[in-house]
């Protein structure tokens, strides 16, 4: 089976963030960065897929010149190729422009059954990339998952279970399928010291528009349709009331304002 | 008719969710200041009850797409229909719930409309004819405001409970469009083989009243207590993931940045120390109630009231409290 993982980098959840205002973009290049936290269940789910089924493990990974320490880590992680997919005019692509770009390579990758992604990033988490790439090349879309069942890859199959409103559901898609996973769906493991030294030492091959056959202009600032207009700092909530004194009392207090309230029945 | 507001109605196999008509009401005011209607759209086996319920609500027409495919929700089906629809008519917005159901339906018809769309919307506005979203970034210690100029319609997603819920009026009707289009079973890739219902009664995005509880907990034992205060107040379960990764509590429960956003009208926070990612998911919350045995915890600069002491003393005074109080 060939497995692709679509890998982002996001900002450190502890850093300081970077805008670029007029543009309404992220100064990635000065942010400290790590790979998007939903990634790595998806690129662990690839590796326990790649061990019960067998099969090569390609990841992917839209941005710049940084974005290649995600790829290093998933090469210590023992992926099979990786691929970083850059070029100046993917700047700034809003989630149809990344979903077209990485919907490109996964063509140019050729004969994939199944691709990893995560429910969202944790940076412009808008957690619709996942649902775009399998609506852009037609694949089975399966999102929301939290459990592969099955996969009969002689027959194309697979089985999943996904969390929805109110329930799991349990999905049978045809392959390829874009299966995008939440938290909570495996332990990702971490990488060993031999495999981050090896990793270390491989040139990042890359993927630019002309590659990919994408046309410049429907992709990054160019081709997108949203803009982030404004940014701004929402107010803080403001810390209310510390109730003092004793508990019966602060009880008696906490209760009546909430009852109070007329929410509760 | 070009600019008119389209709302889509979410519904799980013919059973119509409390707040499925929710954005009925923001949707009018957009249209108001656009100087359209608001219309509302629903796909289905068969959606009469639907379309019936909407003019209650406020649509002032609905289309509608019927067949037996549509028979329970599946994306790719429906977002076929929505990308028809939305195609035919382009009306200048179309909402949709930013629910998984939601989210992926728009997704997936922004994408085949080949455009771009905006997500989890907190706030919606029309100025100057155009509209303007915002939406919060980075576990919400940023406030983005995004536009989607060259897109019609303009697809957004609206973060559930963002927007009060439009008042009923069960003498209002109007005119329903059916549309003939059909999907057939051996073009879809996905079929859905059960769905088991969660034992978590009450979802936590809808909920309005939500205790939750945190490392402070100590133990699984202590969720009892919890659920114990949950129940006496009608609310639902939620946990910090330090809860959650200690194995005391689901997944499922887990409220923050890479957990579930909620916007309660009431919080309850036990044990809960208050780190950003844990804020980013219940910050919005009408009424934040904080218990903590340090005075110190982040947690009280975002609470509405805070209760300095040991959860194990406080909640079950609260409990009293509320079983005198409420008679029960
Ligand atoms: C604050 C902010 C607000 C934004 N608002 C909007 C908006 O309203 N509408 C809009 O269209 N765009 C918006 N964007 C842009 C959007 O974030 C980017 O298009 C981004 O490249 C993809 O979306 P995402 O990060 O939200 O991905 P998500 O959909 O949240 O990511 C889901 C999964 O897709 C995969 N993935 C996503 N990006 C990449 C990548 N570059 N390389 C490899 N895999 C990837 C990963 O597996 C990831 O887990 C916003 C950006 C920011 C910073
Ligand atoms: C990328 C990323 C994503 C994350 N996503 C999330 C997320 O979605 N949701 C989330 O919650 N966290 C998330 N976290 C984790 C977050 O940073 C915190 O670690 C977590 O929220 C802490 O949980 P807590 O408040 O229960 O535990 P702690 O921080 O350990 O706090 C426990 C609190 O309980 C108090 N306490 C102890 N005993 C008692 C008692 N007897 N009575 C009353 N109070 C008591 C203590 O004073 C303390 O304040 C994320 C972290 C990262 C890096």
């Amino acid at each position: 089976m060939k497995i692709v993982v679509c890998i982002k980098q996001v900002p450190d959840t502890e850093a300081e963030i970077k805008w670029d205002i007029p543009k309404g973009t992220l100064k990635r290049d000065s942010i400290d960065t790590i790979p998007n936290p939903f990634d790595e269940f998806a690129f662990e789910e690839a590796l326990l897929t790649r061990e019960n089924y067998d099969g090569d493990i390609v990841a992917i990974s839209m941005g710049p010149e940084k974005a290649n320490d995600v790829l290093r880590n998933a090469l210590a992680l023992t992926a099979n190729e990786v691929y970083r997919l850059t070029d100046d005019a993917f700047a700034g692509s809003d989630t149809f422009g990344t979903a077209s770009v990485l919907a490109a390579g996964i063509k140019k990758i050729g004969d994939v059954d199944l691709i990893f992604c995560g429910k969202q990033s944790t940076d412009g988490s808008t957690g619709v990339v996942g649902a775009e790439i399998a609506s852009i090349l037609g694949y089975s879309p399966l999102t929301y998952v939290s459990k592969i069942r099955q996969i009969d890859a002689a027959n194309k199959k697979i089985v999943v279970e996904r969390v929805i409103e109110g329930g799991t559901e349990v999905v049978e898609a045809k392959l390829p399928a874009v299966v995008s996973v939440i938290k909570g769906i495996n332990e990702p493991r971490l990488p060993n010291l031999m495999g981050i030294r090896k990793a270390a030492k491989i040139e990042i091959p890359q993927w630019n528009a002309d590659d990919l056959g994408i046309d410049k202009g429907k992709v990054g600032t160019a081709g997108s349709s949203t803009k982030v207009v404004e940014i701004t700092v929402p107010p803080p909530r403001g810390a209310g009331e510390i109730l003092k004194g004793e508990i019966e009392d602060v009880a008696n207090i906490v209760t009546d304002k909430l009852i109070d309230m007329k929410v509760i029945k | 008719m070009a600019n008119d507001v389209w709302v889509y109605i979410e519904h799980k196999d013919g059973g119509i969710a409390p707040l499925s008509f929710e954005l009925l009401g923001i949707g009018k005011a957009m249209a108001n200041d656009l100087g359209s209607n608001v219309c509302a759209f629903a796909i289905g086996e068969n959606v009469d009850n639907i379309a019936k319920e909407a003019f209650f609500y406020g649509a002032s027409k609905v289309f509608a797409v019927e067949g037996e495919v549509f028979k329970g929700f599946r994306s790719e089906a429906y977002a076929k229909v929505v990308t028809f629809l939305l195609d035919k008519y382009k009306p200048e917005a179309a909402l949709f719930r930013a629910t998984t159901q939601g989210t992926d339906v728009a997704a997936a018809s922004a994408a085949q409309l080949g455009m771009g769309l905006c997500t989890d919307s907190i706030d919606l506005k029309v100025e100057g004819g155009q509209v303007k979203m915002t939406r919060a970034a980075f576990g919400g210690n940023y406030s983005v405001t995004v536009v989607n100029e060259k897109a019609k319609p303009q697809i957004v997603t609206v973060r559930p409970k963002a927007f009060a819920m439009p008042e009923k009026d069960d003498s209002k009707s109007g005119e329903v469009v059916k549309e003939a289009f059909s999907v057939e079973e051996s073009d879809l890739n996905t079929k859905i083989l059960e769905f088991n219902k969660s034992e978590v009664a009450i979802n936590l995005v809808e909920a309005d009243i939500i205790v939750s509880g945190g490392r402070g907990l100590g133990n699984e034992d202590g969720f009892k207590i919890i659920k114990e205060l949950a129940a006496m107040i009608g609310g639902a379960v939620g946990a910090s993931r330090a809860a959650v990764d200690s194995g005391w509590i689901s997944q499922e429960q887990q409220v923050g940045q890479t957990g579930k956003t909620v916007k309660p009208k009431i919080y309850i926070a036990c044990g809960i120390s208050g780190a950003i990612q844990h804020l980013a998911g219940m910050r919005t919350a009408d009424c934040i109630v904080a218990i903590n045995k340090d005075p110190e915890a982040p947690i009280f600069k975002n609470a509405t009231y805070g209760i300095v002491g040991d959860y194990k003393q406080v909640v079950p005074k609260l409990i009293e409290k509320f079983k005198v109080k409420l008679n029960k």
